[in-house]
C-alpha cells in the first residue's frame, strides 16, 4: 500500500540486495561443460549481442519480441535483429542483477504483486539497458507484441511502448480455451500478419517480404525442430542422456530466441543431439553442477518455468539426491515440437499461426494436463515437481488442479513448491529442500512398499518424571 | 455480500434500494430461480464481472447472471486450489460452484480479463463436466475485417453452442429487440452516471453501485427500469452539496471491493463520482447501433465504443487519456486506484494511469484490497488523508 | 535394554523417543531447542533415556505392590519429583559459577554490592527450590532456563527492593550466563542423582523398606541401556546435527509416528511453529501425499505467538480465553504481518478480546482446512498434531469444520504426546535401518569446560548501551 500522493509518485521500494545467485559479471551464464555444442552455443549468443551492439551503424532494425509465438523467421526475412527481454531478464536473474533491477522498478511504482521478468526488463532499461554481455542493448525499431499465451505481455510492450518512440505492432493470438485450433482462430492470426504484423516490417525495413527466403528459414527451423525432438526423446533411455529441464533449457536457448531458421541453428542442433547419441552409446549421464550424473534414482517430470537467480541451487538439489528431469513443459513454452508441429516452408503464414497457436502456455489447462500425463507415461516417470512461480499466473493459475488431477490419473504423486523467476526474495531454499526431500524420500519409502512392521499393540507412554 | 441500504425515514429511495438489495441477495443468485421458474426450460449463463455480451444471451433467451465472486463467504475448498499469489475471485467463485450456489446456471462464460481466469475456464470445464463453460476471447486487434471478423465469429459459435443446450436460435429480430432493450439500459445507466456528477450527495456511491449490480441477474430492460426509478427518487431527495472532494475509482473491475469498503471511502471525505466496479453492464460509451446489421452494431460496439480497461490493448493514442477524459467528464478532482491484491491487469496498468495523471496534474492515491478484506482503518485514514490533502492543494492553487 | 532412538528437532522444542527392538515405547523427553542443536539434541536423548530409567523403576515398584512393602510403591511420584530437583540443583550450582564468572569479567558494572546481591539472590533460590519440586505441581515449565528464569527474577526483583537497587542492576549476569549454562551438555550420572533423591526423600522411612528402595534405585541406576539405532527429523533440516543417512524427512516420520498412535488414521493435520502439514498416509504410515503450507507463514503456530504478545498473554491463555467466545467475529487476514494491525483495529471498534480470538482462530483453521482439502481431503480418521493440537480453540473448531465439511463420521484423534509423534515416527525409522544392517547412532561430542569459558563475552562488548 503505497502512501498518499498528491504529486508525483516516487514509491518507498525497499532496497534490496541482489540475489545471491551464481557469480555476477560473467558474460552469458552456460554450464561449464566440455561439451562441444555448449561452447558452440556460447559463440552464436556472443556473436548475436555483437551484432546487436553495432545494430545501428550497421543499419539493422531491431525488433524486441517474447519467446512464446515469436515470429524469427519473419524477422529473419526482413533481417531484423530480436531481442527478447524475457531472456534478459532470466540472464540478470542468473548474473544476480535481477534483485537491483526489480528494486529499481518497484521504487518507479510497480507493485510487489505482479510479474519480476517485467520488473526487472523496466529496472535494466532504467539502470541503462545494458544487456547480458555487457553491450548496451540498441533502442527498439519496432516492438512486435506476440500476444501468445500471456496477458502481461500485452501490458509489458505498453509499459515499453511509454518508454520508446518507436511503434508496436499487436499479434492477438488466440487461446486455446477448447484444446483445439480453429479454422476461426488461424484465420485470425493470418489476417493480422497480413494486415498488420507485415506491413508494419515492410515499413519498417523499407523491404517487401520475400516469401522465397521465408520459406528457406523456415525450412532450416524444420531441420533443428527435427534434431530437437530426438534430443528430447533420448530421456526415455535409463539412464538418461540428458537432463529435460535444467538442462534443457540450455537447449532450448537457440531455438526459442534469436535463431530459429539460421544455418548456425542447425549445426547446433546436429552437433548436440550427436552428442546425445554418444553418451547413449556409452550409458551416460548429463552433465550437472555435481558432475555427470549417470546414477539416477528418480525420473521426474517438471512442470513451471525454473527460478533463474538460484537455478544452480535448485539443480543442485535434483542432482544430490539424484533425481533426473526426463521431461518438462517449461522447455515447450516456445513450441511443442515434440507432439509433432513443424515449421512448414509450403505454408509460411498458416504455419507461423499454427506455431503461434500451439505454444505450451496457450494450451487450455485440461489440455496441459493431458501433455503432463503423456510425459509421466511415456518416460517412465517416478514423479513429477511443479515448481509454482509467483511471477507466471499463465503458468501458475490451476496448477494444483493439475496436481490434483495428475496424481489421479496417473497413480503418481506430485511434489509442489513454490518460488519465481527472478525475485531473489521469493525463493526459500530451506522451504524448497525441505519439500523435495520429502518428496523423494516418500517416493522412496513408497518404492519399498513395506516398511518393517513395528509392534501393534496400542501405544501407551509412560508418564515423564 | 452486505449492503445495507440507507434506512432514512421518509427516504423517496427506500423501496427501489430495498429491491435492489434483494436483487444482489445470495451472491447475486437469489433473482435467477424465480426468473428459471417463470422461463420454463430456459437457460441461464453466469459470467464473470467483465464485459461480455450480456446482448447476445438475451436475445437467445438466456440470463446472463454476473459472478461477482463470494464477498466475505468462508473459503475452504476455492483456497485449495490457488497458491495464496492469487487474487481471490477464482476462489470464491469455485467455492460457490463446489456449494452448489452455482447449480441453477446452465453454463459459465469467462471473459478475456487476465491469465488467472483465463485458466479458470479450464478448471471449470473439469470441475463442471455436465456444464458449459466458455472462454471468451475478446479481440485485441481493432480492425473490423480482423478482429471484428474473429469476434463475430465467436459471438455465432457461443450462440450455436448454446442453442445446442436449448437457448433459441440467434435471429437478427432478436437481437434487435435485445440491442434496444441494452439501450435503454445505457440511457439509464447515463442518466445515472450525470446525477452523480451534478448532485454526488443526493447518490451516495455506494448505493450507484448496488443499484448498478442489481442489474447483474435481470433482464436489460427490468434492469433499466430500476435505474429510471431510482433516478427519480433520488433527484427527489433534498440534502446538500457536502465538502467532499470528487474522485474517479479505477482498477477495481473484476474483484469487487467490499461494501464496507466504499463506504469507508465516503465517509472519509471521498465522493466517488465515478468508477469501473461495473464493466460487465457498463462498458459501453454510447449506444449501440439500431440500425446497421444487428450482430455487426454489437461487434462494432465492442471495437469502436469499449472503455479503455486494463484488459483491453491501447495501440492507438496514449495510455491514460481515457482516465484523463474521465475524470474531467465526471469534474472529479482526483483518481483513487483501488486494485484487489494480485490484480495483474490493474497493477500492470496502474504505473501508466499514475504517470497520465501526474503528467495532468490531476493528484492520486492508491491501496489494494480483497473481495473479503475485513478492516478498512487503514484505507479510511489514508482516504481522509488524500482529501483533506487535496482540499488543501486546491485552496493553494 | 537395546534402544532405537528418534530425535525431533523443533524450531521451539526438541524431542526423543526410546523404543525397544519390539517397537514399544520405552522413553520419551523434551528440551528447548536453544541455541546450540547438537546439545538440545543430545540433552532430550538424555530425557528420554532418564523416562525409560523411570518407567523401569515405576514397574520395579509396582511389583513390590501386596508384597508386604508398606507404601514403597508410593514413592514414584516422589522419587520423580526429588530426582527433577537434584538435577535443577546441579544445574543452578553451574549457572552460579557462571554468573560468578560473567560478573568478575565485568569490570565496574560487577561491583560489590552487586556480587553481594547476586549471592543473596542465589542463596534464596537454593532455599526456594524443594518447594518448587516438592510440593505439588505449580511450574509452567520444565525446563531449565523457564524455571530458574523465573525464580531468578522473582528474587531478584525482591532484592532489589528490599536494598535499593534497580533491578537491571542484578539480571544482565543471569542473561549473559543462562545461553552458556543450557548450551553446556552436562555427563548425567543417572545412579548418584537418583541416589541422592532417594536419600533425600527415604529419610523417614523403616530401615527394611529404606534398604529395598535404594536396592531397586541402585538396580535402575546402573541397567544398560544401550543405543543401537538413531534416526533424526525436524525443521531447518539443514542444520540438522546428524549423519545425512539418519536424517529423515519431517513428513514421513509425522506421518508415521501419528499412524503408530492411531492406526486407523488416514490423514494427518500438522500445525508446527513454522509450518503447517497436511499429509495422507496408507495403512502402513507410509505417507503417500502431503501438502505445507507456502511460503507465507499465515496460519502456522507463529501466527498465534504474535497474537499472544500482541495482547501480552502467554500462548496457552488464548484457546481458553477464546473458548469464552460468544459472538462472531470474521477475521480475514490470518497475515503474520497484519495480525497485529487488524487486531488493534478491531478491539478499538470495540470487539471483545475473546470473540476476536474466536474468529482468528477459525482464520487459522479454515486455512488448514484448505491444505487438507489440497492434499486429497479427509478420508475415515483424521490426527491433529503439532504444538498448536494442544489449544482447545484450534481443536474444538477444526472439529466443527471437519464435521461441516467431511461429515460427522471422520473420527478425529488428538494425543495428548501428540508433540512427540515426529521423534516416533524417526525412531520406527531407526528400527527400520536396524532391521536392514544400516544401522547409525547419534554421536555427540561432549564439550569441555574449557572450551565453553572460551564464549564469554567481553564485558560491555556492544558499543550501543555501554
Amino acid at each position: 500500500m503505497s502512501l498518499v500522493n498528491i504529486t508525483p509518485k516516487k514509491g518507498d521500494g525497499k532496497s534490496i540486495k541482489a540475489g545471491a545467485g551464481p557469480s555476477e559479471g560473467s558474460a552469458i551464464t552456460v554450464p561449464v561443460t566440455k561439451d562441444a555444442s555448449q561452447q558452440r552455443q556460447k559463440r552464436m549468443i556472443a556473436n548475436h549481442f555483437d551484432k546487436l551492439s553495432t545494430a545501428k551503424e550497421d543499419g539493422k532494425k531491431v525488433a524486441y519480441t517474447f519467446v512464446p509465438g515469436n515470429l524469427t523467421e519473419l524477422m529473419g526475412a526482413f533481417e531484423m535483429l530480436p531481442v527478447l527481454p524475457e531472456i534478459n531478464a532470466l540472464q540478470s536473474g542468473m548474473r544476480g542483477k535481477s534483485g537491483a533491477y526489480i528494486s529499481e522498478a518497484e521504487r518507479g511504482g510497480h507493485s510487489e504483486d505482479v510479474c519480476s521478468y517485467v520488473k526487472c526488463d523496466i529496472g535494466m532499461l532504467r539502470s541503462g539497458n545494458v544487456g547480458p554481455t555487457g553491450k548496451t542493448l540498441p533502442s527498439p525499431d519496432l516492438l512486435l507484441l506476440s500476444y501468445t499465451g500471456c496477458f502481461t505481455f500485452m501490458k509489458w510492450f505498453e509499459l515499453l511502448k511509454a518508454e520508446y518512440n518507436c511503434p508496436v505492432v499487436m499479434l492477438h493470438v488466440p487461446y486455446q480455451a477448447d484444446g483445439i485450433i480453429t479454422p476461426e482462430m488461424r484465420q485470425y492470426v493470418i489476417d493480422q500478419l497480413k494486415s498488420d504484423v507485415i506491413p508494419q516490417m515492410e515499413q519498417i525495413t523499407g523491404k517487401k517480404l520475400n516469401l522465397d527466403k521465408l520459406a528457406e528459414q523456415l525450412a532450416r527451423s524444420r531441420r533443428a525442430e527435427d534434431a530437437l525432438v530426438k534430443v528430447w526423446e533420448s530421456a526415455k533411455n535409463r539412464p538418461s542422456p540428458i537432463d529435460g529441464y535444467f538442462g534443457g533449457v540450455y537447449y532450448i536457448g537457440p531455438i526459442f530466441s534469436a535463431f530459429r531458421g539460421s544455418e548456425d541453428a542447425v549445426a547446433y542442433y546436429e552437433e548436440l543431439l550427436a552428442e546425445v547419441n554418444d553418451r547413449i552409446k556409452t550409458g551416460e549421464g548429463p552433465m550437472t553442477p555435481a558432475g555427470v550424473m549417470s546414477n539416477q534414482k528418480y525420473r521426474l517430470v517438471v512442470e513451471g518455468p525454473p527460478s533463474w537467480t538460484h537455478f544452480n541451487e535448485f539443480w543442485n538439489m535434483f542432482s544430490n539426491e539424484g533425481a533426473i528431469a526426463v521431461a518438462s513443459t517449461y522447455t515447450r513454452v516456445g513450441g511443442l515440437y515434440d507432439q509433432g508441429f513443424r515449421h512448414d516452408p509450403q505454408d509460411p503464414l498458416g504455419t507461423l499461426a499454427d506455431y503461434c497457436l500451439g505454444c505450451y502456455t496457450n494450451r487450455s489447462l485440461p489440455s496441459r494436463i493431458d501433455l503432463l500425463e503423456k510425459y509421466i507415461k511415456s518416460y517412465s516417470a517416478d514423479g513429477f515437481l511443479i515448481n509454482s512461480v509467483k511471477s507466471c499466473n499463465s503458468f501458475s493459475a490451476g496448477q494444483l488442479m493439475i496436481l490434483r488431477e495428475l496424481e489421479k490419473r496417473t497413480g503418481v504423486p506430485g511434489a509442489f513448491v513454490e518460488s519465481d523467476l527472478v525475485d531473489p526474495r521469493y525463493f526459500g531454499k530451506a522451504n524448497i529442500e525441505n519439500r523435495l526431500q520429502s518428496y523423494l524420500q516418500m517416493l522412496e519409502a513408497r518404492r519399498n512398499g513395506n516398511i518393517a512392521a513395528s509392534g501393534s499393540s496400542p501405544v501407551v507412554i509412560g508418564s515423564a518424571p | 455480500m452486505t449492503a445495507e441500504p440507507t434506512a432514512t425515514h421518509n427516504d423517496p429511495a427506500a423501496a427501489v434500494l430495498r429491491r435492489a438489495h434483494a436483487l444482489v441477495a445470495d451472491y447475486g443468485m437469489a433473482p435467477v430461480k424465480s426468473w428459471k421458474d417463470q422461463h420454463k426450460g430456459a437457460l441461464a449463463v453466469g459470467h464473470l464481472p467483465i464485459y461480455t455480451p450480456r446482448v447476445l444471451l438475451e436475445a437467445i433467451g438466456v440470463l446472463p447472471v454476473a459472478i461477482y465472486g463470494a464477498g466475505d463467504k468462508d473459503i475452504i475448498r476455492g483456497d485449495s486450489y490457488f497458491q495464496s499469489y492469487i487474487c481471490h475471485i477464482p476462489r470464491s467463485t469455485i467455492e460457490l460452484g463446489l456449494t452448489g450456489m452455482l447449480d441453477s446456471l446452465d453454463g459459465m462464460i469467462f471473459p478475456a480479463i487476465c491469465d488467472v481466469i483465463r485458466n479458470l475456464s479450464g478448471m471449470w470445464q473439469m470441475l463442471f463436466p455436465q456444464k458449459w463453460a466458455a472462454y471468451l476471447d475478446l479481440p485485441q486487434n481493432f480492425r473490423p475485417e480482423v478482429g471484428g471478423r474473429f469476434y463475430k465469429l465467436e459471438l455465432k459459435r457461443m450462440a450455436r453452442e448454446l442453442h445446442e443446450r436449448g437457448a433459441q436460435a440467434l435471429t437478427d429480430e432478436g437481437l434487435r429487440a435485445a440491442i434496444k432493450d441494452e439501450n435503454l439500459r445505457r440511457a439509464a445507466l447515463d442518466k445515472l452516471a450525470a446525477l452523480r456528477r451534478d448532485a454526488s450527495w443526493r447518490v451516495p456511491a455506494s448505493e450507484a453501485y448496488l443499484v448498478t449490480r442489481a442489474g447483474g441477474a435481470i433482464s436489460a430492460r427490468e434492469h433499466a427500469a430500476l435505474v429510471e426509478e431510482f433516478v427519480a427518487a433520488a433527484n427527489k431527495r433534498t440534502g446538500q452539496l457536502k465538502d467532499n472532494v470528487r474522485v474517479v475509482m479505477v482498477g477495481s473491475f473484476c474483484e469487487q471491493p467490499p461494501f464496507g469498503l466504499i463506504k469507508s471511502l465516503e465517509r472519509a471525505g471521498c465522493d466517488i463520482v465515478s468508477d469501473d466496479l461495473q464493466l460487465g453492464l457498463d462498458y459501453m460509451e454510447g449506444m449501440i447501433d439500431e440500425k446497421d446489421d444487428p450482430l455487426d452494431a454489437v461487434v462494432n460496439a465492442f471495437l469502436y465504443q469499449g472503455k479503455a480497461t486494463a484488459s483491453r490493448y491501447i495501440g492507438e493514442g496514449t495510455k491514460g487519456a481515457a482516465l484523463l477524459e474521465q475524470v474531467k467528464r465526471a469534474k472529479a478532482d482526483g483518481v483513487i486506484f483501488a486494485a484487489a491484491s494480485f490484480c495483474d491487469p490493474a497493477l500492470l496498468d496502474q504505473p501508466m494511469l499514475e504517470a497520465a495523471c501526474e503528467g495532468a496534474g490531476v493528484p492520486f492515491t492508491s491501496f489494494k484490497y480483497a473481495e473479503n478484506t475485513g478492516q478498512f482503518q487503514v484505507i479510511r485514514e489514508q482516504a481522509g488523508a488524500f482529501s483533506d490533502a487535496v482540499r488543501l492543494w486546491e485552496s493553494a492553487a | 535394554m537395546r534402544v532405537c532412538v528418534g530425535v525431533d528437532l523443533g524450531s521451539t522444542t526438541t524431542k526423543a523417543i526410546l523404543i525397544d527392538e519390539d517397537g514399544q515405547i520405552v522413553g520419551k523427553g523434551i528440551t528447548n531447542s536453544r541455541s546450540n542443536y547438537e546439545v538440545a539434541s543430545a540433552v532430550a536423548r538424555d530425557e528420554a533415556v532418564t523416562s525409560a530409567r523411570f518407567n523401569l523403576l515405576a514397574r520395579k515398584l509396582e511389583a513390590l505392590k501386596g508384597e508386604g512393602s508398606g507404601d514403597i510403591h508410593a514413592l514414584d511420584a516422589k522419587l520423580r519429583a526429588a530426582f527433577r530437583l537434584e538435577l535443577y540443583l546441579d544445574e543452578l550450582a553451574a549457572l552460579r559459577l557462571r554468573v560468578t564468572e560473567v560478573v568478575a569479567a565485568s569490570g565496574p558494572r560487577g561491583s560489590a554490592q552487586v556480587k553481594d546481591a547476586l549471592v543473596a539472590i542465589f542463596d534464596r533460590m537454593l532455599g526456594d527450590a524443594p518447594a518448587l519440586f516438592l510440593e505439588g505441581d505449580a511450574r509452567k515449565s520444565d525446563f531449565f532456563r523457564d524455571i530458574a528464569g523465573a525464580a531468578f527474577m522473582h528474587a531478584a526483583e525482591k532484592l532489589a527492593g528490599e536494598r535499593g537497587m534497580r533491578f537491571e542492576e542484578l539480571t544482565w549476569p543471569f542473561d549473559r550466563a543462562i545461553l552458556d549454562v543450557e548450551t553446556e551438555l552436562r555427563e548425567l550420572d543417572f545412579a548418584a542423582t537418583l541416589g541422592r533423591a532417594a536419600r533425600r526423600i527415604g529419610g523417614g522411612l523403616p530401615e527394611g523398606a529404606k534398604k529395598r528402595l535404594f536396592d531397586i534405585v541402585d538396580s535402575v541406576g546402573t541397567e544398560p541401556i544401550d543405543e543401537i539405532a538413531f534416526s533424526g527429523t525436524g525443521y531447518g533440516r539443514q542444520t540438522l546435527p546428524f549423519p545425512k543417512a539418519a536424517v529423515r524427512s519431517e513428513i514421513l516420520c509425522h506421518g508415521r509416528g501419528a499412524h503408530r498412535y492411531f492406526p486407523g488414521t488416514r490423514t494427518v493435520l500438522d500445525i508446527g511453529g513454522q509450518d503447517t502439514k497436511a499429509i495422507q498416509v496408507d495403512d502402513k504410515g507410509v505417507v503417500t501425499t502431503f501438502q505445507m503450507n507456502d511460503r507465507c507463514a499465515a496460519g502456522c503456530g507463529r501466527y498465534l505467538g504474535y497474537i499472544a504478545d500482541e495482547l501480552n498473554l502467554g500462548l496457552h491463555e488464548l484457546g481458553p480465553l477464546a473458548l469464552k467466545s460468544c459472538k462472531n467475529v470474521r477475521i480475514n487476514s490470518t497475515c503474520t504481518v497484519f495480525a497485529g494491525a487488524e487486531l488493534r483495529e478491531r478491539l478499538s471498534l470495540g470487539e471483545e478480546r475473546e470473540d476476536i480470538l474466536a474468529g482468528l482462530h477459525k482464520a487459522i483453521m479454515l486455512r488448514a482446512m484448505s491444505l487438507l482439502a489440497r492434499s486429497g481431503g479427509v478420508k475415515s480418521e483424521l490426527t491433529f498434531t503439532g504444538g498448536v493440537c494442544k489449544n482447545e480453540m484450534a481443536t474444538k473448531v477444526l472439529r466443527e469444520l471437519v464435521d461441516e465439511n467431511y461429515g460427522n463420521e471422520i473420527t478425529l484423534n488428538v494425543h495428548p504426546d501428540s508433540i512427540f509423534m515426529g521423534a516416533l515416527g524417526a525412531a520406527l525409522f531407526a528400527l527400520d535401518d536396524l532391521r536392514a544392517g544400516k544401522a547409525n547412532l547419534l554421536v555427540v561430542k561432549r564439550p569441555d569446560k574449557k572450551a565453553m569459558t572460551s564464549f564469554a563475552q567481553p564485558d560491555d562488548a556492544c558499543a550501543s548501551c555501554a
